[in-house]
């Protein structure tokens, strides 16, 4: 056997019994709380929404269906837009979007932020203070102006923007991500596999990070809650989807100008992308109570 | 502090070279894809592109340092300065009023909260708070306008065309729902990290003390509690101020409100590179210069960490 060998045989027999275990009971306690069941519950209505959505619309998004900022009648429940189209049918379109941009801009963050994390972790403190430092340069920007900064020459494009939002939330996730290695590096079983010679790559994400999934499953699930806010207020500025796609951000940019005439056209929509936040939150909150076992300290 | 001089230079790197350096020729960007090559050469060298970059970002840094921000591109080419100077103020006289109503109110709330802790108030405090918290700030916004301009009530106007020529006093209704949203966007956070750190300060030992000593419970919260309780949260408050310089960004331009936010956003859109990087420079800035603040005000008020510092 090679050294790496004896060390994943030595490795499992420990984690076999220790971490399913360990999960099954933080999953059963976050359910436990009231906030997860509703937080889950409102994520569902919302994915359910956006997924099925386009399959049970009435119209197509971009079809004129009357004259503009109509009230709601039997061919437009929710009334029409700024340009005549059916509100209910951009509704149901208009959710995957936001969805799934935001866990795309979610899971690089998260990436991104748990390499540099990992590393600076587990480095030697002076490569450790540089990653930090440079860090803490791109958290002087607040996401949006960031983004906007980045989307500045290149135009809205959709992978920039996923991209920006993603990089913005990398210095806060490597912030928990390091914290995290600092703790589990001083463990006697990753001493143990220092000293079998293991690579150091196999040690940060074979040994290490395994054993942080549970503070970093509470962080994606915040990050995502303020990726949806951030994408969508992107959209709303008019620098996210482009038209005549439908979004919800964009709807709420489209239809401002009637609020007093044809309120459904910007109340659902904001509606929604709450409705998302706050389930988005309320899971986040349950899961990090039941690993933590008090709540979390707020702050970004 | 030389940390703080050390970041803002880094950011001023980021900054320009996200806006002036990474993709290409910002001048063909600008211009289009239409543009005849005298205009394209004009802009390049109106905007230095036609120096090395080291030479560019020189000019351009020294230039941020001396108050010089460049002539905008826009608006029939003003400098950077006189665009930004009245909105500035707009700015800021918006996020002193949310501070100024937002921050007491917070610590209000935070501590009768982890007085009654598990009571009724706290719960609501913690479920209204967490859902707060979580809304983005446009979401916030147009509730409010809903709810006070235009379909509820008719309170205040839907849009804050806020002038330089009048006084704050007589145009104040237009500064109440933007001003709102503000303070809700960022009471929530503070609120919730005052209760923490008050939960934390009411289980010590000195409160038990004054409390078996017979000092009576309201002397006790504001006198031993507060006060110590209120150190652990003035990074977090500065945080939280530093983002506020985010939020004017969406709250702006939902509301109409001129000033930087709104700047930033009309920038972006007619791609005037100078006024981006004075804006974005700007609110980084801020942020840095901020958590400094905040730095040095805990060590002040912070006796081990003060003797420390001799």
């Amino acid at each position: 056997m090679t050294t790496d060998q004896v060390a994943d045989s030595i490795l499992d027999e420990t984690a076999a019994v220790s971490r399913p275990k360990q999960w099954a009971t933080i999953l059963r306690d976050t359910w436990s709380y009231g906030r997860t069941k509703v937080g889950v519950g409102l994520f569902a209505f919302i994915l359910l929404l956006a997924v099925l959505g386009p399959a049970v619309s009435p119209h197509s998004p971009t079809q004129f269906i009357g004259l503009p900022f109509a009230s709601p009648s039997h061919a437009a429940l929710l009334g029409t837009d700024n340009l005549g189209r059916d509100v209910l049918a951009r509704l149901l379109w208009g959710g995957w979007s936001v969805v799934s941009l935001s866990a795309l801009a979610t899971g690089i963050g998260m990436a991104l932020g748990v390499t540099l994390g990992l590393i600076a972790g587990y480095a030697p403190a002076w490569l450790d203070e540089i990653v930090m430092r440079l860090l803490d340069v791109v958290l002087a920007f607040p996401s949006i102006v960031f983004a906007l900064l980045l989307v500045s020459i290149e135009g809205p494009k959709l992978w920039l923007i996923v991209l920006a939002v993603g990089m913005g939330h990398a210095p806060r996730v490597a912030r928990v991500a390091r914290g995290a290695t600092l703790e589990v590096a001083q463990n006697e079983y990753v001493e143990s596999t220092e000293v079998l010679g293991v690579s150091r790559g196999r040690i940060l994400f074979g040994e290490i990070l395994p054993n942080i999934t549970s503070p970093l499953l509470v962080e994606f699930a915040l990050r995502l809650a303020y990726s949806v806010g951030i994408i969508a207020a992107l959209s709303f500025l008019g620098f996210g989807i482009q038209p005549p796609n439908a979004d919800w951000g964009l709807m709420i940019n489209e239809n401002r100008i009637a609020l007093s005439v044809q309120p459904y056209a910007v109340f659902v929509p904001v509606l929604l992308i709450g409705i998302l936040t706050i389930g988005v939150s309320l899971a986040a909150d349950g899961l990090s109570r039941a690993i933590v076992g008090i709540e979390r300290k707020p702050g970004a | 502090m030389a940390l703080g001089i050390i970041t803002l230079w880094l950011v001023s790197v980021v900054v320009f070279g996200a806006t002036q350096v990474l993709p290409g020729d910002a001048a063909r960007v600008i211009l289009g894809q239409n543009a005849t090559p005298e205009r394209v050469a004009t802009l390049r060298a109106q905007l230095n592109l036609d120096r090395p970059v080291v030479d560019q970002y020189w000019l351009w840094v020294t230039g941020v340092v001396k108050g010089d921000l460049g002539m905008s591109l826009s608006l029939h080419r003003v400098p950077v300065a006189s665009i930004i100077r009245d909105r500035v103020k707009n700015s800021l006289a918006l996020v002193l009023i949310a501070a100024v109503v937002g921050i007491p109110l917070s610590i209000l709330v935070g501590a009768l909260s982890a007085r009654w802790r598990d009571g009724w108030f706290d719960m609501s405090v913690t479920v209204v708070t967490l859902a707060l918290a979580s809304l983005p700030e446009f979401v916030l916004g147009v509730g409010f306008i809903l709810l006070f301009a235009t379909s509820v009530f008719h309170l205040f106007p839907a849009v804050s065309p806020v002038s330089g020529n009048v006084s704050l006093w007589r145009q104040m209704n237009m500064f109440v729902l933007p001003a709102m949203t503000l303070v809700f966007a960022v009471a929530p956070y503070i609120t919730r990290l005052l209760r923490a750190s008050m939960i934390e300060v009411l289980e010590s030992e000195y409160v038990a003390m004054a409390r078996l000593k017979g000092v009576r419970e309201r002397v006790v919260l504001r006198r031993h509690a507060l006060p110590n309780a209120l150190v652990p949260t003035i990074q977090g408050t500065a945080l939280q101020l530093a983002w506020l310089a985010g939020g004017i960004v969406v709250v702006e331009y939902l509301f109409g409100f001129p000033g930087i936010g709104q700047a930033l956003v009309e920038a972006v859109e007619s791609r005037d590179v100078p006024t981006i990087q004075a804006v974005t420079m700007l609110i980084a800035g801020v942020y840095v210069v901020t958590n400094l603040f905040a730095d040095i005000l805990t060590i002040l008020v912070t006796p081990r960490l003060r003797t420390g510092l001799r």
